[in-house]
């Protein structure tokens, strides 16, 4: 193992997972373009999990959790955050030793601290999708999620993905031995413009908490839950066959945005305050069966069909 | 003589699965290996996170040969039958053999079945062991099919004697068995080779594996008193944590660190609660003043800093942990303060069921339930009340949707915030108990008041929505609650009617389904307003309440025979004493049985029972077959020898000792008197012919005997009794 160096800003740690995973053969992919409330969302994770096509992937995802806003107070919670994603297909046999790489990688010395796999099953009921595996502690601190797929979108994941999901600003705090995450250094703090995660992010923490808790138009949330449920079923509902191009195109994906954009819905309506307990199941049914559907979809096209191999 | 070694070497096992996959593991090989016919002498189990181990020890080389005959057709049966049999035993007709069988010739096969080898036998089982493992919850990974409970990495299986040990030739999904395994995850990952059970344990522990989950866990705890004791300090027993911790770590190392100053002040059953749950820290007490003050943190390695980082960062954790619990009690006792009633406001918002309305409802029903019930336990109605109108607002604490096991806990420290008194703060802590038959039960008036309203206030509700228990169903805990109810009754000598209860309380609930389903009227103005309103106008059936009232006190009485049995007390002198009337006194009624099965053990009491069988035998078949009650009462001038004298003397003389007795409800007392006639009716019974001639004599003696029937009747009915 190379000598570990301590990173000096949040960035540098993204810039290490971004490094590593990409040596270790994952395509380095960006951020999905929409509003989710986790990496998992991500096409690259949900879509790709399914069918039996190889499949290696690491991104960073912009995540939003409209109830955790603190109007930027709070040291350890937000409502808009980062997770670090990796999903590979099959999961290898040494993935464990691999993400314990990852932490050396971005300055945990495994011989100085202790690392320890704890029961934690994975489920998404917005997404019809469970898993096994661990929360993975550093010294008592759930550092990341480390999860087996077995199901997504109602479908057995044969083969089986492994997903690994790093909280990134706590992971970075302990790591750079910060206590509130606004004092983080963004980037290198010998910068010539020095940037704490509070510089860009304590305003807008303020006016999304202020916009999820109290702005947010509830009626017009409702209605554009209700209208992306409706275009997810209308895209779903296409004949494969399309006459402009002539081939054979199933709009999976774009279905998917929508089931996306009902997910956000309902995490801002939430927010607000305005759904019941009852109602609340009701809701993640409602997306849970968007979810399945753009499932079903995926699996009859090209990247998520399950081909028998040619032997 | 061979010894066997398996270890299943996996990625890491949930700890609260590896005590039962141990015994599993255990079960399904030997089982497997004695149905094979194999015998062994001794077998052990182990597990570490990281592997199930296990050991057989004196197996038998090979398994006993078998030799097994089977009758088929007769030599001259049609052919279909001659191929079933051939089918079946997999034979060929040359192989079978023809014998004289009565009349005809039959075929016989002897199907020899010789001895197998150990190693070809454990294979197998061990795959179908594997194949079958009964996790809870199993998983796939990679493009395999196999399902464990983890991914599965290697299997280590040897089978050797004083003379070696060779490696069991296997394999299961492409995973081969061989003779290596791994030391700690960190401290020393090689792989090495091992030859024996003895071997095995060696090398782990020189590889920095602690094999024997009972070995770690009293590792910890030693080594955690140790540290604590040093510093004058003492470790909070918790052995569901330790067992936790030791299938987390396979070379535990334990960590102690104080609690910063600014967190000593909150309550010791949240740093306990919020240290245990979020991290699985022991709990660390100043004896002296009983605060929680330090805890223990069990590591999985040795570190070349002694552990300084981990404690370190341990504590970080800790620290934003326990601020955050700060923060929620600092909110909280911001509204306890202000009297609670924001929350009590709050839980008109809850739904307690969607039959019965919400939980502000609820703690309406159960705090006139309280005030009701308070008399009967010498509790003062208004303090009854209070205390349960303020009870439950806990539940809406921040504190309490961050911990519910904290419920009740919390609300007395809220209560007294509050201003509340001791009692009725008390009350907000005890009235969920008694809740599991350890659990013990509440004694404070107050807390007695509330405990039984709120128990009988959910078994009434349930059955007025007919969500009875059924079968093992029982989702509500509805059982645990009428043993609850029994358990404060007895436990506290409370003296009521039962059944009068219920009945309030189904009344309250009957309003309040009614009052739910009202609101779902789809003319809005047929709505009802409030439950009080809406109650105060109702109708209700009494009749179809009675029934229920009748069915929940059989379901009270059910419960009651089952934890009198667990007391030792026989299932018909409690039916014996269920018959007699006053049987929703359930003081009484277990007074009256306790005493009867007393009675009944003494010789007095057998040989009374015998007597008073007789007599009420004769005179049960004598009215069955005269068609009249013998009840006239019987005439001394009638009777004709000593011993019919003799009885009228003692019968009377029982009578005058019984029912005062019975009136001061002492019912040994009057079992004792009961147990004078023994010697008179014996008596009696010997010297006295009833069914004489003179019609006259025969029904005065008839009358005689139902005078000791009404006489016995009137402490318990004796005709259920059996013997």
């Amino acid at each position: 193992m190379t000598a570990v160096t301590t990173p000096r800003s949040f960035q540098e740690i993204i810039l290490r997972l971004m490094n590593y995973w990409g040596e270790r053969g994952c395509a380095v992919l960006q951020p999905y373009d929409m509003e989710v409330g986790a990496g998992t969302f991500h096409p690259a994770t949900t879509l790709r999990s399914l069918g039996n096509k190889p499949w290696a992937a690491a991104y960073v995802q912009p995540s939003r959790r409209p109830t955790d806003g603190r109007y930027g107070e709070n040291p350890n919670r937000l409502q808009h955050y980062y997770q670090y994603q990796v999903l590979i297909k099959p999961s290898p046999p040494d993935l464990q030793d691999l993400y314990l790489g990852s932490l050396q990688a971005i300055g945990i010395d495994t011989s100085l601290h202790d690392i320890r796999f704890v029961e934690d099953d994975w489920e998404s009921p917005t997404l019809g999708a469970w898993g096994l595996g661990w929360e993975v502690w550093c010294d008592g601190m759930e550092v990341s999620q480390f999860t087996y797929f077995q199901q997504v979108g109602g479908h057995d994941c044969r083969p089986v993905s492994g997903e690994l999901t790093y909280g990134l600003e706590r992971l970075a705090m302990y790591v750079l031995g910060i206590d509130h995450v606004m004092d983080m250094p963004f980037n290198d703090p010998a910068s010539p413009i020095p940037l704490k995660y509070g510089d860009i992010f304590r305003q807008t923490e303020e006016e999304y908490s202020r916009h999820n808790f109290d702005g947010a138009d509830t009626e017009k949330l409702f209605r554009n839950f209700a209208e992306a449920e409706a275009e997810c079923e209308r895209l779903l509902a296409f004949d494969p066959q399309d006459p402009s191009s002539g081939k054979r195109i199933i709009m999976a994906h774009p279905a998917y945005d929508q089931c996306i954009k009902a997910s956000h819905l309902f995490n801002l309506l939430d927010a607000r305050g305005v759904i019941s307990v009852t109602e609340r199941q009701a809701y993640i049914g409602r997306v849970r069966a968007l979810a399945k559907k753009c499932a079903d979809a995926f699996v009859q096209t090209e990247a998520g069909a399950s081909v028998e191999a040619v032997s | 003589m061979s010894d066997l070694l398996i270890e299943l070497f996996s990625e890491e096992i949930p700890a609260r699965m590896q005590a039962a996959a141990r015994e599993s593991l255990k079960k399904l090989v030997t089982d497997g290996l004695v149905e094979a016919g194999l015998t062994y002498e001794g077998a052990g189990a182990f597990s570490t996170p990281r592997r199930l181990v296990l050991t057989v020890q004196g197996l038998t080389p090979e398994s006993r040969p078998v030799r097994e005959e089977r009758k088929g057709p007769r030599t001259d049966a049609p052919q279909a039958a001659l191929e079933g049999f051939l089918r079946s035993t997999g034979l060929t007709l040359d192989q079978l053999e023809k014998r004289a069988d009565k009349k005809a010739e039959v075929f016989f096969a002897v199907i020899e079945k010789p001895g197998r080898k150990a190693a070809e036998i454990v294979a197998e089982v061990l795959e179908r062991s594997i194949r079958n493992f009964p996790w809870a919850k199993s998983m796939r990974w990679g493009s395999g099919n196999l399902r464990w409970v983890r991914p599965l990495h290697s299997i280590l299986c040897l089978l050797g004697d004083e003379g070696g040990a060779e490696v069991v030739p296997m394999s299961i999904d492409g995973i081969e068995a061989g003779n290596t395994t791994a030391g700690h995850r960190f401290m020393a990952p090689a792989r090495f080779a091992v030859t024996s059970f003895d071997d095995y344990a060696a090398k782990l522990r020189r590889a920095f594996v602690m094999l024997d989950s009972a070995e770690r866990e009293a590792h910890i705890w030693n080594d955690a008193q140790n540290q604590a004791f040093a510093r004058g300090l003492e470790v909070v027993p918790d052995a569901g944590l330790l067992a936790e911790v030791a299938g987390l770590v396979e070379w535990p190392v334990v960590l102690m660190g104080a609690i910063g100053a600014e967190f000593l002040h909150l309550p010791p059953e949240v740093l306990q609660t919020s240290m245990r749950e979020h991290q699985k820290f022991f709990s660390v007490r100043n004896p002296k003043s009983g605060r929680i003050e330090g805890f223990v943190t069990v590591a999985n390695r040795e570190t070349a800093d002694q552990g300084a980082t981990i404690l370190k960062g341990n504590l970080k954790v800790l620290s934003a942990r326990l601020s955050d619990a700060r923060f929620f009690w600092e909110n909280d006792l911001r509204v306890a303060k202000a009297g609670m009633t924001d929350w009590a406001e709050g839980l008109k918002a809850v739904t307690f069921h969607n039959k019965l309305g919400s939980q502000a409802d609820r703690i309406a029903r159960i705090a006139a339930l309280a005030r009701e019930i308070a008399p009967l336990v010498g509790a003062d109605p208004d303090q009854a009340e209070r205390a349960a109108k303020l009870a439950k607002l806990d539940l809406r604490s921040a504190m309490v949707g961050e911990f519910p096991e904290l419920q009740g806990t919390m609300g007395r420290y809220y209560a007294l915030e509050a201003g509340e008194t001791d009692a009725i703060a008390n009350a907000a802590r005890d009235h969920y108990s008694p809740l599991g038959p350890s659990d013990a039960v509440p004694t404070e008036p107050v807390s007695v008041a509330v405990a039984l309203a709120d128990k009988i206030d959910t078994l009434t509700g349930f059955w007025a929505i007919e969500e009875k228990p059924t079968g093992s169903k029982d989702p509500f805990a509805l059982r645990r609650a009428a043993l609850g109810v029994i358990r404060l009754v007895l436990g506290n000598g409370v003296r009521c009617n039962i059944g009068q209860i219920i009945q309030s309380g189904l009344v309250s609930n009957e309003i309040a389904r009614r009052f739910v389903e009202a609101l779902e009227r789809p003319n809005v103005l047929a709505r009802p307003v409030s439950v009080e309103a809406f109650g105060a106008e109702l109708q209700l059936d009494l009749t179809a309440l009675g029934e229920k009232r009748q069915d929940l006190l059989a379901f009270f009485h059910d419960r009651l025979k089952v934890f009198l049995r667990d007391q030792g007390i026989r299932h018909d002198v409690i039916d014996a004493c269920l018959a007699m009337p006053g049987n929703d006194d359930l003081t009484l009624l277990v007074k009256r049985a306790e005493a009867l099965q007393a009675f009944l053990g003494s010789d007095d009491g057998t040989n009374l029972l015998q007597g008073f069988k007789r007599a009420n035998n004769i005179l049960t078949q004598a009215e069955q077959k005269d068609g009249v009650e013998y009840s006239f009462g019987a005439d001394p001038k009638f009777a004709e020898t000593d011993e019919e004298r003799a009885l009228f003397a003692a019968l009377d003389a029982g009578d005058a000792a019984i029912k005062p007795a019975m009136a001061r409800e002492d019912f040994a007392a009057a079992m004792a008197a009961m147990a004078q006639l023994r010697a008179p009716i014996d008596a009696f019974f010997t010297a006295v012919q009833i069914n004489t001639d003179n019609a006259i004599v025969r029904r005065n003696r008839l009358n005689l005997l139902h005078r000791i029937r009404a006489l016995v009747a009137q402490v318990a009915d004796l005709t259920r009794v059996e013997g």
